[in-house]
């Protein structure tokens, strides 16, 4: 126990931010010196994602301040949000977690082409949800200068939205890396966090669907 | 391959500090190092720079208010000046050198080799020079640099009168940000490290305080700076894209930003004067030789204060139209922190009680710092008190209480850390009686320029403006002379810290018998700490008086240091 800091290669470069072979989440001291570091990277992860959280936390708690209190909420010749596509758009970007499930659960069997197909679907739902969502953009009447219900709704969306493209670019990191000999050898933690951030922005999602599109009276 | 008559040891190419006889390798703190101990001393050197720069903001203001009118500076460019002062001193100067400190101490307190993720904190450092030029850069945009207080309230702060998309307020909420974003990467790196790098044995409760306090410090930050990054993005797209979330004419409620701000930036306070009080905790009972008093609820009072500082922040808005009945919960609340703090304190004293107290001048800065803290308590408590607050609010009152906690006892406490810890980590002695001279000149300093600020509070004196009313005058005289003073007190202190680094005495390993994982490393410690050979801990901190060693095989760690 007394080496599990030790500063032998492997462990060194997973301390220096875990490009190369991220172990499982072990508890340090309950597996060898390299297995102790590769938890780190999701530890430190999840502390991540739940200080985002809180952006998003803010960002709602301002939504929902503002429209409670705002005398006018929509700007004049505006009815409201459609509906119908976005929520074609939240049913695809949804389902993509339970996709990315799929796909871990095939990398956690050994299960490499299954993996990939599974992780290449997931991020073609979410190219199609940014798609879709720059679709409604442009379709809109009204811009970011329109009101506080204008700049809400974009600044909302578009944060979210870099999001969504974000987490499509580590998927395709990960895949990218998917096809290095050995890549797992230490563990999966690089593919399970991603995997985390993927599910975080579809929970964000649900709750800024309801706010934008499902609660549009006052 | 025999043995060599020369002992070159080869660890003196990665030390942090050459070793005697080594070249000297000063470069390293010009590069992406990702030594934790090189980025602390450049985020502490950077950081003291900076201080210098707040400070000669903070002797043109007292200038121009030695005098009634306002006469040496414009006051529009007097707006200016103390925007710049408090931005610099809490983002360029507390924080850093606080971050600094945290990458110093905690990976060799807790036996860890390093942080968790060097990259991400080398990255996060060099964060920091990037968003001082920002900063500072907005001195010279056209229209001078932001000139609404380090508040940043709309609607001032979304006047664009020049219509310029690159313009002062604009630089300081990107400065904001980025400082935002790095003070996030730090605080991942160092909540990762003390929650999984600890040393064999090493418990939660056999943990040094300072880790406590630094873990509660940095949550604070997780919590609180993704609410002022969502408030600063509102602000920077109202000041430059159009909307209007926090202007009326728009439908959008300035309110708002105030509570986004305040949300962040009181706590903001606890995130400056927890490691601090972790300071104190180290630094007592090395000097007084006695146990921390009352360990575990220091060390549990650390994360009464995190949750506190989370729901005090309304009493910035006393008087900003807040609702009655808020004004009475966070009365309740605001006072309640005064519990843990107040446990601290206690126990800070029932250390130094009937202590054989070694008055280095560490020891006198922190007491020094203590001391200080009670006063502000104090005022912090009148301060919380909604009557009281209404009547003294926006005055020199407020000025003078956070002057109190923000420089007679934060920076109080980060000057008795340099002196414990600067040997530790340079391998060079400071010179004690340049010490002492730069402690009376800073204590005396520090009265003669907040007490009076009090004063002239209570009397009516509004903050932040250029000229006031001659019955004022006495007090302004005072605290001028106090922060010319202070100006004063940093050329012992500098002059102490470059002639000591470059030609002080070799420090030991452990100058000041003090107990801990660092003072059983050599001075400096080399890059990964113990490397291979972490020892177990076996006790708890602080055991002074009571004859048990700290962690298994002791006596090897010492006769090494010996043979060292």
């Amino acid at each position: 126990m007394v080496d599990s800091f030790s500063g032998d290669s492997a462990p060194a470069l997973d301390r220096a931010g875990g490009s190369h072979s991220p172990g499982p989440e072990h508890e340090p001291g309950h597996g060898s010196a390299e297995h102790a570091h590769g938890g780190y990277n999701l530890t430190g992860f999840v502390i991540f994602l739940a200080s985002e959280s809180l952006i998003f936390a803010a960002l709602f708690a301002a939504y929902i301040v503002l429209k409670g209190s705002a005398p006018l909420w929509l700007p004049a010749g505006v009815e409201g949000l459609e509906v119908r596509e976005p929520l074609i758009n939240t049913i695809v970007l949804v389902s993509s977690s339970g996709v990315a499930w799929l796909a871990e659960r095939a990398l956690h069997r050994r299960q490499l082409v299954r993996f990939r197909l599974w992780w290449l679907l997931t991020m073609a739902m979410g190219t199609w949800f940014v798609v879709g969502q720059a679709r409604e953009w442009l379709g809109l009447p009204f811009g970011l200068g329109d009101g506080v219900f204008g700049a809400s709704f974009y600044l909302l969306t578009g944060f979210h939205g870099l999001h969504v493209i974000t987490g499509v670019l580590l998927m395709a990191l990960m895949l990218w890396r998917s096809f290095r000999p050995g890549n797992y050898d230490g563990g999966e933690a690089g593919v399970t966090s991603v995997g985390l951030f993927w599910h975080f922005v579809d929970v964000i999602w649900i709750v800024l669907f309801a706010l934008l599109y499902l609660w549009q009276g006052r | 391959m025999s043995t060599t008559p020369i002992a070159f040891d080869p660890r003196a190419l990665r030390a942090p500090h050459p070793v005697p006889g080594a070249p000297d390798n000063w470069r390293r703190f010009f590069t992406f190092n990702t030594d934790a101990k090189v980025i602390g001393i450049q985020y502490i050197a950077l950081a003291l720079l900076f201080l210098l720069v707040g400070g000669l903001l903070a002797m043109i203001m007292r200038g121009e208010l030695i005098t009634p009118p306002a006469d040496l500076v414009d006051p529009s460019v007097y707006n200016g000046l103390y925007t710049m002062h408090g931005t610099v001193m809490l983002f360029l100067f507390l924080f850093p050198i606080l971050n600094g400190f945290n990458n110093l101490l905690i990976p060799p307190m807790i036996g860890a080799p390093d942080m968790a993720f060097p990259r991400l904190n080398a990255l996060a450092f060099w964060m920091f020079p990037v968003f001082g030029v920002v900063l500072m850069a907005s001195f010279l945009v056209p229209g001078g640099p932001a000139s609404s207080g380090w508040w940043a309230y709309p609607p001032l702060s979304t006047q664009n009168p020049l219509g310029l998309l690159i313009n002062g307020q604009f630089l300081w909420i990107l400065a904001v940000a980025i400082s935002g974003v790095s003070s996030i990467l730090g605080a991942v790196n160092f909540c990762t490290t003390i929650i999984r790098m600890r040393a064999p044995g090493m418990g939660w409760f056999r943990m040094p305080i300072f880790c406590w306090t630094a873990l509660a410090a940095q949550t604070i930050q997780l919590a609180g700076l993704p609410v002022l990054t969502a408030g600063a993005v509102m602000l920077l797209f109202d000041l430059s894209f159009g909307t209007s979330f926090f202007k009326p004419e728009g439908g959008g409620d300035p309110m708002l930003y105030q509570h986004f701000f305040w949300f962040y930036s009181h706590p903001a306070v606890y995130v400056m004067v927890l490691p601090v009080f972790g300071f104190f905790s180290e630094i007592f009972p090395v000097y007084a030789r006695k146990p921390l008093f009352g360990y575990h609820v220091v060390a549990i009072a650390s994360f009464g204060i995190v949750l506190l500082s989370l729901i005090v922040w309304v009493h910035h808005m006393f008087t900003s139209g807040t609702p009655q009945w808020m004004r009475h919960v966070f009365m309740v609340t605001t006072m309640l922190i005064a519990v843990p703090t107040g446990i601290k304190v206690f126990a800070w004293l029932a250390t130094l009680w009937r202590g054989k107290l070694w008055l280095t001048t560490s020891m006198l800065f922190a007491m020094g710092g203590v001391f200080n803290f009670i006063f502000a308590g104090i005022t912090g408590i009148m301060l919380a008190t909604v009557p009281v607050d209404v009547h003294v609010g926006n005055t020199y009152f407020v000025v003078g209480h956070f002057h109190t906690v923000i420089f007679s006892t934060i920076t109080f406490g980060v000057y008795a850390a340099i002196y414990h810890w600067f040997a530790k980590f340079t391998g060079r002695m400071l010179y004690e009686g340049l010490g002492k001279v730069h402690f009376a000149l800073t204590f005396v300093g520090a009265q003669l320029n907040f007490l009076p600020m009090h004063w002239a509070g209570l009397m009516g004196m509004p903050r932040r403006v250029a000229s006031y009313d001659p019955e004022f005058a006495l007090a302004n005289v005072l605290a001028s002379l106090g922060a010319f003073l202070l100006g004063v007190a940093m050329i012992p202190f500098l002059l102490n810290l470059v002639s000591s680094w470059v030609r002080g005495a070799p420090a030991p390993a452990n100058p000041w018998q003090a107990i801990g994982l660092e003072w059983l490393l050599p001075s400096p410690p080399p890059a990964e700490n113990f490397e291979h050979d972490v020892p177990t801990v076996i006790s708890g901190p602080y055991g002074y008086g009571l004859g048990h060693p700290l962690v298994a095989d002791q006596a090897r760690y010492e006769s090494r240091l010996k043979e060292a």
